[in-house]
C-alpha cells in the first residue's frame, strides 16, 4: 500500500502539488485523472523519487520512502512508466528488457573477468525471460529492432514489459495509452488486468481516457489545482459535480455531461 | 618522376607521424567523450589528468630503471603504465567523491561541472608542476628504432629513408588494443550496457537495475586507463612537459567534438582527422611535390600551408567549422 500524506512539491511560487493525500490499496487498479496541469505528473515524480518534496511524506507499506534515490525504490518493487516512453535507444528491444532486473553479477567488474560462467548463465534466464515478456506483449518480432526506432506506441508497450522483468509491487503508469491506437490499448489494459491478477500487481494509472479508466480501474481518484477532489467508483466520479467543474469550469457544466471529455 | 621515393618520404613525414599522434588523440578523446556521454560535461581537467598519469609513470620508470629492471627493447614505462593507471584511478574517483558528487546530488546544471573542472585543472596542474617541475622530462628507453632510416636505405636502395620509431609502433598498438578492448568491454559486457544505457537516457537507467555510482566510478577508472594510456604514449613518442599536456586539450576537444561528444567511434575518427590535417597542413611539400614533379621541377618555395607555430589553428579552425555547420559532428552525437 502507498501513503502519500499532504504532499507539496512548489517549483518557486509554482505550486504544482499542493497538500495531495491519498491511498492506493494493495492489490487495486486505482485510476488517477485530473485535468492538464493539476499535479498528476509531478505527484508520480515525488513518489518515484525524481523529484525530493517541498513537503510531505510517502509511505509503503508503512515504510517512510519520502526522497529515496529511484533506484532504491526500485529494489523496493516501485516501478512507474513515463509519459513519454522512454527506452535505451541505442539498444535493442530484448537488450532493453534485460537491463531491467537489478543485482546481476555482470555488473561487477570482478566477475566481468572471473565470473564468465555465472554471468552466461544469468544472461541466458535473462533472455528467455525477456522473450517470454515480448511474447506476452505481442512484439516478438521487435526484439532485435533497436528500441529507438520502434513505434510510439510499441515504446509503451515496451515500457510495461520493463515491469514485467522483475516482480513489483507496485507500478505507476504515466498516460500508458497516450498516442496509442484503440487495438493496441485494449492488449495494454488486458496485460494490465493480467499482471493484477496473475502476479498481484498493484498499478496507478494515470490517463485521460474515461472508457479505459473505466474498464480498468477501481478506485478512481481526482485531483485538481494539486489537491486531491474527489475518490469513488467511476460512476461517483462522473456524477461528481465537483469533478465536472474542475474539468469544465462552472459555465459549462450544466451543459456537458463528463462522458464526452475524456475520449 | 619518382613515385616511390615520394612516397616513402610522405609515409616517413607525414602518415606515420600522424597515425601515431592520431592514435594518442584518439585515445584522449575517447576519455572526454566517456565523460561527456556519461557525466555529461566538458572535462576541462582532462589534459591535466594526462599529466598527471604521465608523471606517476614516469616516476615509476625512473624507479625501475634504478632498480636496474628494463623490458629489454620495448620502453620500461609499459611496465610503469598499470601503476600509472592505479593511481590515477584513485585521484579520479576521489576527486570525484570530493567535488562532483556534491553537484550530481544537487543536479547542477552541467556548466555548473564545467567551471567545477576547471578549479579541478588547476590543481592537478599544480599537483604536477610541483611534484615533477615544469621541465621537459624523457623516459624513453629501450629500442629506438623499429626500423632507421639509414637501414631502410640499404636495404631498399632508395635516396630517401623511412624510419620508424619504437614509440610510433608501440603507439598504434597500445592505442589499438586499448580501442578493441574498450569497444568489447561497452557492447559485451553487462557493466558496460550500463553505461550505455545511462548514456542513451539517464531517467531510465535510473529506474532499472543499474547503480548509478558504480557506473559513474567504472566510468572514472576507464577514463583513467585511456588517459594514462594516452599521455605516456604521448610522452614516449614525443616529451613530457606539463603545459604541452595542457595544451592538448584543443586539439582533443576538437577531436571528440568532430567526432560527435558521447560517441566512441567519433572520438576515435576525429581524433585521426585532426592529427592528419595539423599534421598535412604544417608540412613543407616540397620534396614530394618535387619527386612527382619532372626532373629539375622542384619548386622554389616550401610548399606548407602554415608554419608549425600554427598547429593549433588547425584544431581550432575545425572546430568552428563543425560547430557552426554540423553541431553534431560526423557521427552524430550529441548536441552541444
Amino acid at each position: 500500500m502507498i501513503e502519500v500524506r499532504d504532499l507539496h512539491k512548489h517549483f518557486g511560487g509554482f505550486h504544482a502539488v499542493d497538500g495531495a493525500s491519498l491511498r492506493i490499496e494493495t492489490g487495486s487498479i486505482t485510476g488517477l485523472i485530473g485535468p492538464n496541469g493539476a499535479g498528476k505528473t509531478t505527484l508520480f515524480n515525488v513518489i518515484a523519487g525524481m523529484l525530493a518534496p517541498t513537503q510531505g511524506q510517502v509511505f509503503m507499506d508503512g515504510e517512510d520512502i519520502t526522497g529515496l534515490a529511484p533506484h532504491r525504490l526500485f529494489a523496493k518493487g516501485l516501478l512507474r512508466t513515463f509519459q513519454i516512453a522512454h527506452e535505451f535507444h541505442s539498444m535493442t528491444c530484448r537488450e532493453n528488457l534485460m537491463m531491467v532486473p537489478p543485482g546481476q553479477s555482470g555488473e561487477s567488474l570482478w566477475n566481468t573477468w572471473f565470473g564468465r560462467k555465472r554471468i552466461a548463465d544469468e544472461d541466458r534466464a535473462l533472455r528467455a525471460k525477456a522473450d517470454e515478456v515480448l511474447e506476452f506483449l505481442t512484439i516478438s518480432h521487435l526484439a532485435d529492432h533497436p528500441a529507438g526506432m520502434i513505434s510510439g506506441g510499441q515504446k509503451k508497450l515496451l515500457e510495461l514489459g520493463r515491469t514485467m522483468m522483475v516482480d513489483a509491487k507496485i507500478v505507476f503508469l504515466d498516460e500508458v495509452g497516450a498516442g496509442v491506437n484503440r487495438t493496441l490499448l485494449k492488449t495494454i489494459g488486458d496485460a494490465i488486468v493480467r499482471l493484477n491478477r496473475e502476479r498481484g500487481y498493484t498499478f496507478c494509472v494515470i490517463e485521460h481516457d474515461m472508457d479505459f479508466i473505466g474498464r480498468l480501474c477501481d478506485p478512481v481518484i481526482v485531483m485538481s489545482e494539486g489537491r486531491v477532489l474527489a475518490q469513488g467508483t467511476i460512476d461517483q466520479i462522473k456524477a461528481n459535480e465537483q469533478v465536472i467543474e474542475a474539468y469544465l469550469g462552472t459555465g459549462l457544466k450544466n451543459k456537458a455531461k463528463l462522458e464526452g471529455i475524456g475520449a | 618522376m619518382d613515385i616511390l621515393n615520394a612516397i616513402v618520404v610522405l609515409l616517413n613525414f607525414v602518415i606515420i607521424p600522424a597515425t601515431a599522434y592520431g592514435a594518442q588523440l584518439a585515445l584522449g578523446a575517447l576519455g572526454v567523450t566517456l565523460i561527456y556521454g556519461i557525466l555529461r560535461f566538458s572535462n576541462f581537467a582532462h589534459g591535466d589528468t594526462m599529466a598527471f598519469g604521465t608523471m606517476i609513470v614516469i616516476l615509476c620508470t625512473w624507479g625501475l630503471q634504478a632498480a636496474g629492471v628494463t623490458l629489454g627493447p620495448l620502453p620500461t614505462a609499459l611496465l610503469a603504465l598499470p601503476v600509472g593507471i592505479a593511481l590515477t584511478a584513485l585521484l579520479l574517483m576521489g576527486t570525484d567523491r570530493a567535488v562532483y558528487r556534491f553537484y550530481r546530488r544537487q543536479k547542477a546544471k552541467p556548466v555548473v561541472y564545467v567551471i567545477a573542472s576547471l578549479g579541478v585543472m588547476f590543481i592537478m596542474n599544480g599537483i604536477v608542476r610541483f611534484i615533477i617541475g615544469v621541465d621537459d622530462q624523457r623516459f624513453d628507453d629501450g629500442e629506438r628504432f623499429l626500423i632507421s632510416v639509414r637501414r631502410f636505405r640499404d636495404l631498399t636502395g632508395l635516396e630517401e629513408g623511412l624510419g620508424i620509431r619504437t614509440s610510433q609502433a608501440i603507439t598504434v598498438v597500445v592505442a589499438l588494443i586499448a580501442m578493441v578492448a574498450l569497444f568489447w568491454f561497452l557492447n559485451r559486457t553487462r557493466t558496460g550496457k550500463s553505461m550505455r544505457a545511462f548514456s542513451d537516457n539517464e531517467d531510465l537507467a535510473l529506474l532499472s537495475g543499474i547503480n548509478p555510482e558504480r557506473v559513474v566510478m567504472i566510468t572514472w577508472l576507464i577514463v583513467a586507463a585511456l588517459a594514462t594510456t594516452a599521455g605516456t604514449l604521448y610522452g614516449l613518442d614525443k616529451a613530457f612537459k606539463p603545459f604541452t599536456y595542457f595544451q592538448l586539450l584543443l586539439p582533443i576537444f576538437a577531436a571528440a567534438i568532430v567526432g560527435g561528444l558521447g560517441n566512441p567511434v567519433g572520438a576515435i575518427l576525429g581524433g585521426f582527422l585532426i592529427a592528419f590535417s595539423e599534421v598535412g597542413v604544417t608540412y613543407a611539400f616540397r620534396k614530394v611535390v618535387g619527386y612527382l614533379g619532372p626532373e629539375g621541377w622542384e619548386p622554389a618555395g616550401m610548399m606548407q600551408l602554415l608554419s608549425t607555430d600554427y598547429k593549433f589553428a588547425v584544431s581550432f579552425t575545425i572546430l568552428l567549422i563543425v560547430l557552426l555547420f554540423r553541431p553534431t559532428g560526423i557521427m552524430k552525437g550529441k548536441t552541444i
